[in-house]
């Protein structure tokens, strides 16, 4: 649940996701899942000579497994709090196995 | 006798564990696709999503070049 949680703090962040084809979208993170899915509002294609079809688009929903890289706001994100809960998880996910 | 200081009772017992041993330092990561990256592990979960900061990443591509006799010559660099 960590990245689950850890995008949900990202909400109205402008955030660009790289796609696995290479097109990356700069938009408004709106909404996220547990499966990772993204909802991006007032989106805008980085190199848009390259992929015209998407230049009408507005709001998409990105599958989570078609994402390769999240690209973040660096002022948004508290590493130190992150790495803590990573720990926590961890610890919780080694209590789970026992 | 933990192995290492990593706070209160965090064995290494499974891989992972070793990664929890990462946070905060500069990872190296190999990913499908022949691309790499190197940057500062902030966070990771059982599926291996990362959160990596000042990353740099690497892709390697080939060209190939067809010549007059039909040869392919390959060349491997940098993208």
């Amino acid at each position: 649940m960590l990245f689950f949680s850890f995008f949900k703090t990202l909400v109205d962040h402008e955030v660009t996701v790289e796609l696995k084809n290479d097109i990356q979208i700069k938009g408004t993170l709106k909404s996220v899942d547990q499966y990772l899915n993204i909802k991006l509002d007032d989106i805008q294609v980085v190199e848009e000579l390259k992929y015209p079809h998407l230049s009408s688009v507005k709001n998409v929903f990105i599958r989570g497994s078609v994402v390769r890289y999240v690209h973040l706001p660096g002022g948004a994100v508290d590493t130190a709090l992150l790495e803590d809960a990573t720990r926590r998880e961890a610890a919780q996910q080694a209590q789970k196995t026992k | 006798m933990a192995d290492v200081d990593d706070g209160a009772a965090a064995p290494v017992s499974e891989p992972l564990d070793l990664v929890r041993l990462c946070l905060d330092e500069v990872v190296f990561v190999k990913l499908r696709g022949d691309r790499e990256l190197k940057g500062r592990l902030h966070a990771y979960d059982s599926h291996c999503n990362l959160v990596l900061g000042d990353v740099e990443e690497t892709i390697y591509v080939v060209e190939e070049d067809e010549d007059e006799d039909g040869d392919e010559t390959v060349k491997v660099g940098f993208d």
